[in-house]
């Protein structure tokens, strides 16, 4: 293919792709003339440019649609079934171009359909249309053409000029009377008329007289489009790459100058210097390009979608100039394009639909694009019907993503990010034309993988808002360098919340629970992971023993807060991403690596990446028993109700629960800054379980109601997704005072919420319940095998008024309870491995004395007579069904009631 | 280098190719100059933790970050002794730029299909799939080594 090919195909391109745009304009303002020039003038040159190098398909079918194009200019009236011919007979031209790339050569075909289609649309004679039969005659056959036209456009000459280049069945030019705003225009015209009379080789002669015309009239414009010129992307990337080590060398150079006293040179030095950073910074822009470059061909997808479903959408931009970079922005395109299409397909509404909801007939879309910090967002907003939630459900059923009873707890949000789910992505439909959400978890994952997040707000009958955040560019990020393990690392900015320092001693040191190293922030327990012990692929937990000072660069990826501690942090750096070796891409914890100032190469490091290796490193954990029994799992079957709240799945166990509610967020009411909804006759406080949930003010609320005897607490929750029953297997989080700890729950990672933790919020004195006024509470020893099920009961037994004291087995009960003699009360699991509960109430009979009489409550499994038999022979004083948490209270409540010395 | 290229041109029309050889050791390979960009003495490796055994680390070349292969790594030597001189061959694959870090690079030779032998079947298979021939030369023997296979290593853990 050769050069003047190449060229042409991509300006063909770029070309077709504005007439789209304009088109779309041109149909809302027919009377826009300026538009009309311009796609004019663009088909012309699209059509010129073949009939040049050849290409007679193309050449015929792009004149075609100039004729028609022309027959606007005179006033034929621009209706939605032209534009729409148009817009096809261009789909066709890039069809072609498409081929001819590939190819090298035009491809075989005929257009005959559509050159027909638009011959006919232009011979239409149009009443209505202005400048009469003139136009008609135009475009047609040699005999019409012969009619002089009886008026004249100010349009006439390009439409002369027009017919100069046409095919080669051109006919005799019309007649060009003298147009009198414009003289230069007369004069070079003023030879037309007399040759047109006269005969058709003047047609030939025509084109080139003309030519300076259009040119005049093109002329500013034609300035403009010159400024700028096409660079090979290849040629960008060498100047970077250039200019990179031009800044290395200049930094050497000021390193030598400030080693010697000699000025002479200094001030070359200096010039040099800034000069080398200005075409650093100018280097670095022309990798940026406005957003709107990506956002070219959506007001046509939008029309055709418009036209196709007959419902009116109106497409607004806002924001095209914000600029991020052309890499980034080749990215967003195609995810771009397919959410504003599902909104146009399934956002809005039929006008029917809309007219009887009381909307506007016509729907909106809008487009936003804005910086925000490093990042710029995006925003698609319609006004349409929200999304289909009730579809959605039934999908996911359909599609055995979740079950029916679980999609009919989901709360709304949550139901919506399901359009996320890949098994929605193949899928033939939730409406009409095309799913919406089909290929929506390739526009997350595209969206994810350039560090972007996504997010979908809808509301029911007013619109769906997604929100797209995504770094300004990936080639240059600003970061943290820091040093660990005698290297030095960059650590992107962007993650990083905070510095601490930390010393071997004092309030800012490392502690460790069980050796995983944590760190006390603002009254919250951070994990901490050493990056040095990272790198030598040690999970971050550092040597138990070694003092541990330098600095936490805390960093968060998502919800997850972790600290990495590094031996020293320099400063923040521009730095430009190279992409790490195919060899070493498979590392997880580097994102790519850079040239530093200096001219050292370091590593960037990937917080993604940490971020998983902390949570593996909090299930790893140490070999010891100890650790294993504290952080890993216990395997047991629990039912947990799964709720979405601060954007991340939640759960609690269901015995705790006591209702689950969807109420009018309307009811809502606010007394001294707290909500409270009247429930039952009651005033019942609220309290989000999550900082970053936001109390509804209107349409429904989720809640999860908590109760103890007469007091009642709503947790707010964003949406009920689930009931659960699996296996456990809970990893304990420290840091989190709400949670207990997450677990994968259905293939989804799922905190588990402390009830304790809210209760206090709804009532301040909850937490020490009913027996508040008692000088000290009674303490009671839970044992328990499961570190779960000791996690789930401490804050049920904490609120029933029991200091709580815990033990993991039946030796570990009787070591507690000969060490600790406050013990008051022994609840004990019956069925563990080895030494079984009734074992340990057989020890603790056995031995007589205090222990001999300590009361006991069982829990069980299963109650069955034997089981009952035995617990009385044991003094068993209750035997309670594992997961009955009311009956449990009660059993310590009667227990209450009767002297401790004599409960059994 | 550039003469030697065109050496190398006009010489594969008689059926001799021109090779850079390396030392590693008492060894001495040689490389297809073709293949061959650069030589250059590497300095300032930043070393990639949980890399590939092979992979010493990274070292800017000009502004470009070139992954630094050890050779005898590569064969399953031991490494060079802490502070020894070494050198750095130039290699592109794809796109991308690796250095080779040997002990050290000496001549070019022009070598003709009369001295060129198959690789010994009893060689260390290691070495085996990394050698393409072998060359007999006066007082010593030159192991051809394929670039192409010497840089398909750690495919399996990047995949």
């Amino acid at each position: 293919m050769d050069d003047l090919l190449r060229e042409f195909l991509t300006e063909s391109a770029e070309h077709l792709d504005t007439v789209d745009a304009e088109l779309v304009k041109f149909e809302q303002d027919p009377n826009n003339q300026v538009i009309l020039r311009n796609i004019f003038r663009l088909v012309h040159t699209i059509k010129g440019t073949c009939g040049f190098l050849g290409l007679p398909r193309l050449e015929t079918l792009a004149h075609a649609a100039e004729n028609l194009m022309g027959r606007f200019r005179d006033g034929f009236p621009v209706s939605s079934e032209s534009v729409t011919l148009i817009l096809a007979t261009l789909d066709r031209l890039k069809a072609i171009l498409a081929d001819l790339e590939a190819g090298g050569t035009e491809p075989a075909g005929s257009d005959a359909d559509l050159i027909e289609a638009l011959d006919a649309m232009s011979q239409m004679p149009a009443e209505e249309a202005a400048p009469a039969p003139a136009p008609a005659a135009l475009v047609v056959q040699t005999l019409e053409r012969e009619l002089k036209p009886g008026e004249v456009s100010l349009e006439e000459l390009e439409r002369a000029f027009m017919e100069a280049e046409g095919p080669d069945d051109l006919a005799p030019l019309p007649p060009l009377p003298s147009i009198p705003d414009s003289p230069a225009i007369v004069d070079a015209a003023a030879p037309a008329p007399a040759a047109t009379s006269a005969e058709t080789k003047a047609a030939a002669e025509k084109a080139p007289e003309s030519k300076p015309v259009e040119m005049t009239a093109e002329a500013a414009e034609a300035a403009q489009k010159n400024r700028t010129i096409r660079v090979n992307v290849e040629t960008l990337e060498h100047l970077m790459t250039m200019v990179s080590e031009l800044v290395l060398t200049r930094n050497q150079l000021l390193e030598i100058a400030r080693r010697h006293e000699d000025t002479s040179y200094k001030v070359p030095l200096q010039r040099l210097s800034h000069v080398t950073a200005e075409l650093q910074d100018g280097v670095m822009k022309t990798r940026m390009q406005p957003i709107g470059n990506a956002w070219q061909k959506l007001p046509r997808v939008v029309r055709d979608l418009s036209a196709e479903l007959s419902k009116g959408i109106e497409l607004v931009m806002v924001g095209a100039e914000t600029e991020l970079d052309r890499q980034v922005l080749e990215l967003i395109k195609d995810p771009l394009t397919h959410m504003v299409r599902n909104s146009a397909d399934h956002g809005i509404e039929s006008t029917a639909e809309r007219i009887k909801a009381g909307k506007p007939a016509g729907g909106t879309i809008r487009l936003s694009a804005y910086h925000e910090g490093g990042t710029i967002s995006i925003e698609i907003a319609d006004d349409g019907r929200g999304l289909d939630l009730a579809a959605i459900r039934r999908k996911a059923v359909d599609r055995g993503i979740a079950s029916q009873a679980d999609v009919e707890r989901m709360s709304d949000s949550d139901v919506a990010k399901f359009i996320f789910h890949a098994g929605f992505s193949t899928a033939q439909v939730v409406t009409s034309v095309s799913g919406r959400g089909v290929g929506m978890d390739v526009v997350k994952t595209n969206i994810e993988s350039i560090g972007g997040m996504i997010d979908i707000a809808t509301q029911r009958g007013a619109g769906t808002t997604f929100t797209i955040k995504i770094p300004l560019t990936l080639a240059i990020i600003s970061a943290l360098i820091v040093e660990a393990g005698g290297q030095r690392y960059a650590v992107p900015q962007i993650a990083v919340r905070e510095l601490v320092r930390i010393e071997a001693e004092g309030t800012n040191r490392v502690e460790r629970i069980n050796g995983a190293p944590v760190m006390r922030l603002r009254e919250r327990l951070l994990p901490i992971t050493s990056l040095s012990s990272l790198m030598e692929g040690n999970m971050g937990a550092t040597g138990a023993d070694t003092p541990v000072s330098g600095f936490v660069v805390v960093a968060q990826v998502g919800r997850q807060r972790f600290g990495i501690l590094v031996d020293e942090v320099f400063h923040t750096e521009e730095i430009v991403v190279k992409p790490m070796s195919s060899k070493l891409r498979h590392i997880p914890l580097f994102a790519g690596n850079t040239i530093l100032g200096d001219g050292a190469v370091v590593l960037i490091v990937d917080p993604n990446g940490i971020a998983r290796k902390v949570g593996q490193g909090a299930a790893s954990g140490d070999a010891s028993d100890q650790a294993e029994e504290a952080g890993e799992a216990a395997l047991d079957k629990a039912t947990l109700l799964v709720f979405k709240g601060g954007g991340s799945f939640k759960a609690v166990p269901l015995s705790l629960v006591t209702r689950i509610e969807e109420i009018d967020a309307g009811k809502i009411e606010w007394l001294a800054g707290r909500p409270l909804i009247q429930y039952r006759g009651k005033l019942m406080p609220l309290v989000p379980a999550d900082p970053a949930i936001e109390i509804r003010s209107q349409g429904s609320q989720a809640l999860v109601v908590f109760s103890d005897g007469d007091r009642a607490m709503g947790l707010v929750v964003d949406e009920i997704v689930d009931i659960v029953e699996d296996h456990l297997n809970v990893e304990i989080v420290a840091d989190r005072s709400d949670l207990i700890g997450s677990a994968v729950l259905r293939g989804r990672a799922t905190d588990i919420v402390d009830v304790s933790h809210f209760l206090p919020l709804a009532y301040d004195d909850w937490a020490r319940g009913p027996r508040a006024a008692k000088a000290k509470n009674p303490t009671l020893l839970l044992v328990d095998d499961s570190a779960f099920f000791r996690n789930l009961l401490t804050p049920v037994l904490k609120a029933a008024g029991y200091e709580v004291a815990t033990a993991a087995s039946a030796e570990d009960a009787l070591r507690v309870l000969k060490s600790d003699a406050d013990i008051s009360v022994v609840v004990a699991d019956l069925e563990m491995p080895g030494r079984s509960g009734f074992d340990l109430v057989a020890a603790m009979r056995k031995g007589g004395g205090r222990l001999g009489n300590l009361p006991v409550i069982a829990l069980s499994g299963q109650i069955g007579p034997e089981s009952i038999t035995k617990a009385r022979a044991l003094s068993i004083s209750d035997l309670v069904a594992k997961f009955d948490r009311s009956g449990l209270v009660a059993a310590l409540g009667e227990l209450d009631t009767a002297p401790l010395d004599q409960a059994a | 280098m550039q003469a030697a290229n065109t050496n190398a041109a006009e010489a594969s029309l008689s059926g001799e190719r021109d090779y850079v050889t390396v030392f590693v050791g008492d060894a001495m390979f040689g490389l297809a100059i073709e293949r061959v960009h650069d030589v250059f003495m590497p300095s300032g490796i930043t070393s990639v933790p949980l890399a590939p055994r092979e992979i010493v680390g990274l070292i800017n070349l000009r502004g470009r970050v070139v992954t630094a292969l050890c050779l005898r790594r590569r064969l399953g030597l031991p490494d060079r002794e802490a502070g020894a001189t070494c050198m750095a061959i130039g290699l592109e694959q794809g796109s991308e730029t690796f250095a080779l870090v040997t002990d050290g690079v000496g001549e070019v030779l022009k070598l003709g299909p009369e001295t060129c032998e198959p690789v010994p079947i009893n060689l260390d298979a290691r070495w085996r799939d990394l050698a393409s021939a072998v060359h007999r030369l006066d007082g010593r023997l030159l192991v051809i080594l394929d670039i192409t296979a010497l840089l398909a290593f750690g495919e399996a853990l990047a995949a």
